[in-house]
């Protein structure tokens, strides 16, 4: 469905559109846009749950080595017999902890989530281009949800090649248990992902190109619908090639080709394996890893920056550097991927090109962060929770960032690779930052999904304990890796070498538990809110956007008439006329359904 | 111990809810009764302040891990190439911690100091050319420093000098061992695939190259002290990685191709164990293990083995399977003399295949 077949939609006013549904064409298999984002937002809060109660598991297996817990015992069964976590389910919860993570609940959660909700809301659009495409891409979002939760449950185990799942350790169930039923429901999983990935991604753009209201020209556009129209595209352009690094491994590892697989001897046999290589393997997994770590830190970015300038009560610092520097992060991020191979056995001379590549794409990080910076200066910040958030995101994201330039850095990356450095580095910069970032988006835009406010004591509670806690865990981590601590070790004492270690591994593991429990709070919060919150305004924030002139009560449609038209960009806060005082006398927001005033000076927007 | 740490962690934490709660329960009752769930200026002066107090706790936290584990980082390089590394890599990190604490400061205190009130005007500030050509040109500059000094330093690292005649040694990989062959006196390694696996013949050598004859498989590592040396990497069934730490050297390990990389180690095993860094260190894991051990004679188990002196080791940093934690080599790196001394109680290849595969070389 194209802007054409939707034109009348868009035309005629919502009169006629009150047939209401049964429980289940509304709830269920909806195609309202807000209804599918908050379907997300459930699914990926579900998944976030079980990901992080996993990092807790392995966690207290790394700092107390085979001890005995009831809690394993509870929860892994046979796995963790005399409740002594075994070292197959060490590796199936990292791997499993880690596909979650990246794609159920940082992609699929927060681009899922918010492009959902915001794109049709902040454009001025009735709904998605597709509706029902948009639909199918949740459904099948949910199935692959299902059976990577079912994988959890066999025989053998789940998927524990890391998540990376470089073969031959995930081609071969004899070199690991979990590399049988496990990994083919991975990558089952994996595959009906992406097709639910570029169906919502396609829909995404085309919305964003066509379907934006009278007067929403590019330049007007919310920062967070340009970051998610971008993460739209880089999503187009680089899952499917994991679609068929997928597909070859399940070849490889069903129908006995060797895309990836040669010379192998194991368990006293010689496989037939012969000519295919794992490095191929490794390029295609990074061309779709690396732009995905842009998937998942743009939505953040984008939402980050809205929320700054709303609640700084200021127009975003250089509005065009930050378009132009959302633009040269995608475009960058499709040309880094050998960063992650410097030491795969790849030819040195790639090595150097991808190092200058990916120490690039610090600039526009850079200009960023400083745009970001100069956003809160001589504003007058409204510390609501999501603020706190995005501050925390800006932080976060410098302090993980900059240590890429150690790991980007091919002859620095030698001895660093692999090692805890590693996981400190990206858990900072794109874990912490995009949890921070979908944290903001859901304190701010609560009240436009629920019609109830979250209770900002609460939201206190859960930034600062949450901010002290994953600095807690992931400043000293960078030390267990400068250490040479290689990731993914079951036991660091199985030889002496690591024993000095022990403590910060400890304090490392206390901080994430803490961490972790104080995510109840904003459980609890969110779901006692849904029922209980305080009745929101209809513009709480006193933002500009478009999303705030919509009915506190969601309607089919979005805007009960005409939708509304747009005069001027989402960030003219705090503008004052030559006189000094504010456009629109008492209130220091212009909203963008505001025309231009009587002397006041036009922006290029 | 461990269910009693539990416990008091999950005490303190209720506690701290608890408390923190209570501190906004108050703090709020006072405020007007509007509460909107909208941040009040008292919320703001509040958060503000905290921002403050979390900028400065957060420098202090830094500096406190600095002091207290940044002794745990690996001792200076032992090889020719890894004072370069060290070198690159102290530069780089006084280039992020300038970063970080300048870019921190600034946001944690403006946080502080522009917390919002009622009344207060924002600066409407959208654009300036001038500082954002500013700060773009700043980190070109200094990436672009970076950037040349890294390429220079990787080229030398990755460029193999054959002239300089380097000791050929392959290390082979397989779930969860490592193993060395040298290539013997011809310093040219026998031709090897998965397919020769038989019997003694663990590392499928080909027993009719004659290359192969004098090669010499051994379980531990043995390295002459200032010879550059020439690794080849070979897996026998999943991706592996050999990462010598000590080194700054790393390499995986990919079935199917031979990787390489090459070093040339420059302290011996005896001179690293003198050093005051290794000498620190292997005390206080001493001290360290003998707390545990005595732990666990007390609950009736064996007490830990003794750590007694440091060797370098070499460990496997791809996931490789279950055991993969523990999958690790000895190196030793010790003078000429005793080198050819501990090489010349080897065994040669050809000495250790059965005699049939010993018959089928001689024909050829």
């Amino acid at each position: 469905m194209s802007a054409v077949g939707h034109a009348p939609v868009n035309d005629h006013t919502h009169d006629d559109h009150h047939h209401e549904g049964t429980f289940i064409t509304k709830y269920i298999f909806s195609m309202d846009h807000k209804v599918i984002a908050k379907q997300y937002l459930f699914t990926a809060l579900i998944m976030g749950t079980i990901g992080i109660a996993m990092s807790v598991f392995f966690r207290m297996q790394i700092a107390w080595p085979a001890e005995s817990f009831k809690i394993f015992e509870i929860f892994l069964g046979k796995w963790a017999p005399d409740g002594v976590m075994s070292p197959e389910i060490y590796l199936a919860l990292v791997t499993i902890h880690g596909t979650i993570m990246v794609f159920f609940v940082l992609t699929q959660g927060l681009s899922g989530t918010f492009s959902n909700l915001l794109i049709p809301l902040q454009i001025g659009a009735r709904d998605m281009a597709s509706g029902f495409m948009n639909m199918l891409s949740y459904w099948l979002f949910f199935i692959s949800c299902i059976i990577m939760l079912g994988s959890l449950f066999v025989e053998a185990g789940p998927a524990s090649a890391g998540w990376t799942i470089y073969p031959p350790l995930s081609a071969l169930p004899q070199a690991i248990g979990g590399s049988g039923l496990g990994m083919t429901l991975w990558l089952t999983s994996m595959a009906i992902f992406i097709a639910s990935s570029l169906l919502g991604s396609l829909n995404y753009i085309v919305t964003v190109i066509n379907l934006r209201t009278k007067g929403m020209s590019m330049t007007r556009l919310p920062l967070t619908i340009w970051a998610l129209f971008v993460t739209a595209i880089i999503g187009v352009v680089s899952f499917p090639v994991l679609l068929s690094a997928a597909l070859m491994l399940i070849m490889d590892r069903s129908f006995g080709t060797s895309f990836f697989l040669s010379d192998i001897y194991i368990k006293g046999e010689v496989l037939h394996y012969q000519g295919g290589s794992p490095v191929l393997f490794e390029h295609l997994f990074w061309f779709l890893g690396h732009p995905e770590v842009y998937i998942v830190i743009l939505p953040a970015m984008g939402i980050a920056s809205e929320i700054l300038a709303t609640n700084a009560r200021k127009p975003i610092f250089g509005y065009r550097a930050m378009i132009a520097s959302i633009l040269g992060i995608a475009f960058l991020s499709t040309i880094v991927w050998g960063h992650h191979m410097f030491v795969s056995g790849m030819n040195p001379f790639l090595g150097s090109v991808f190092t200058f590549t990916t120490l690039l794409i610090a600039i526009p990080s850079a200009v960023k962060a400083f745009n970001w910076i100069t956003t809160i200066w001589k504003g007058n910040l409204q510390l609501n929770p999501s603020m706190l958030f995005s501050i925390g995101f800006v932080s976060t994201f410098i302090t993980g960032g900059l240590t890429g330039i150690v790991l980007g850095d091919s002859t620095l990356d030698i001895n660093v690779h692999d090692t805890y450095f590693v996981v400190a580095h990206f858990h900072l910069v794109m874990g912490i930052s995009a949890l921070y970032g979908m944290f903001a988006g859901i304190y701010h835009w609560f009240p436009k999904m629920f019609g109830r406010m979250m209770n900002k004591n609460m939201g206190y509670i859960h930034f600062w304990i949450t901010i002290i806690g994953a600095y807690g865990v992931f400043f000293p981590m960078h030390f267990v890796g400068m250490a040479g601590l290689p990731r993914r070790y079951y036991d660091n004492t199985a030889f002496p070498y690591f024993d000095d270690l022990a403590d910060i591994n400890v304090l490392i593991t206390i901080f994430a538990i803490i961490t972790a429990l104080v995510q109840l709070v904003f459980l609890y919060n969110f779901i006692h809110s849904i029922f209980y919150g305080k009745k929101a305004t209809a513009n709480p924030w006193n933002s500009n956007s478009l999303e705030w002139t919509t009915p506190v009560e969601p309607i089919h449609g979005n805007w009960p008439g005409e939708l509304p038209t747009v005069y001027r960009w989402a960030y003219d806060y705090s503008k004052t006329n030559e006189k000094g005082e504010y456009v629109i006398p008492g209130q220091d927001f212009a909203p963008q359904t505001v025309p231009l005033l009587k002397d006041e000076e036009e922006l290029n927007h | 111990m461990t269910v009693f740490l539990i416990i008091i962690v999950i005490a303190l934490f209720a506690i701290t809810v608890w408390q923190l709660n209570k501190i906004f329960q108050l703090s709020r009752s006072t405020e007007s009764l509007e509460s909107s769930e909208i941040a009040s200026d008292k919320d703001n002066r509040m958060q503000g302040n905290l921002m403050l107090a979390f900028g400065i706790a957060f420098y202090i936290f830094m500096i406190y891990n600095f002091w207290s584990f940044g002794d745990r980082a690996l001792p200076a390089a032992s090889s020719e190439h890894g004072s370069d590394y060290d070198n690159l890599l102290l530069i780089t990190m006084a280039v992020i911690m300038f970063v970080q604490v300048i870019t921190q400061g600034l946001l944690h205190y403006f946080a502080f100091k522009y917390k919002g009130k009622k009344g207060t005007k924002a600066l409407f500030f959208a654009d300036n050319d001038k500082l954002e050509f500013v700060w773009t040109i700043i980190p070109v500059i200094v990436l672009a420093g970076l950037i040349i000094y890294g390429l220079f330093t990787w080229s030398d690292i990755m460029d193999v000098e054959e002239e300089k005649d380097p000791i050929v040694i392959e290390l082979y990989a397989k779930q969860f061992s490592w193993h060395a062959r040298y290539a013997g006196k011809d310093n040219v390694l026998g031709k090897a695939n998965v397919r020769f696996i038989e019997g003694a013949n663990t590392l499928g050598v080909d027993a009719s190259d004659s290359y192969a004859h004098d090669d010499v498989l051994t379980g531990e590592l043995h390295l002459p002290v200032d010879r550059p040396v020439l690794f080849k990497f070979r897996s026998q069934d999943v991706l592996h990685s050999a990462y010598f730490p000590h080194f700054r050297a790393q390499m995986n390990v990919v079935p199917g191709m031979i990787t390489q990389f090459s070093f040339t180690p420059t302290v011996t095993t005896e001179e690293i164990r003198g050093t005051e860094y290794m000498r620190e260190k292997v005390a206080r894991i001493q001290e360290i293990r003998k707390t545990n051990s005595e732990e666990l004679m007390a609950n009736g188990e064996e007490p830990l083995t003794e750590y007694a002196d440091f060797d370098y080791y070499l460990l496997c940093n791809k996931i490789c399977g279950v055991a993969h934690y523990n999958m690790q080599m000895k190196i030793v790196v010790e003078t000429q003399e005793e080198f050819d001394a501990w090489m010349a109680e080897q065994q040669e290849f050809i000495e250790t295949v059965e005699p049939v595969d010993q018959q089928t070389a001689s024909v050829e």
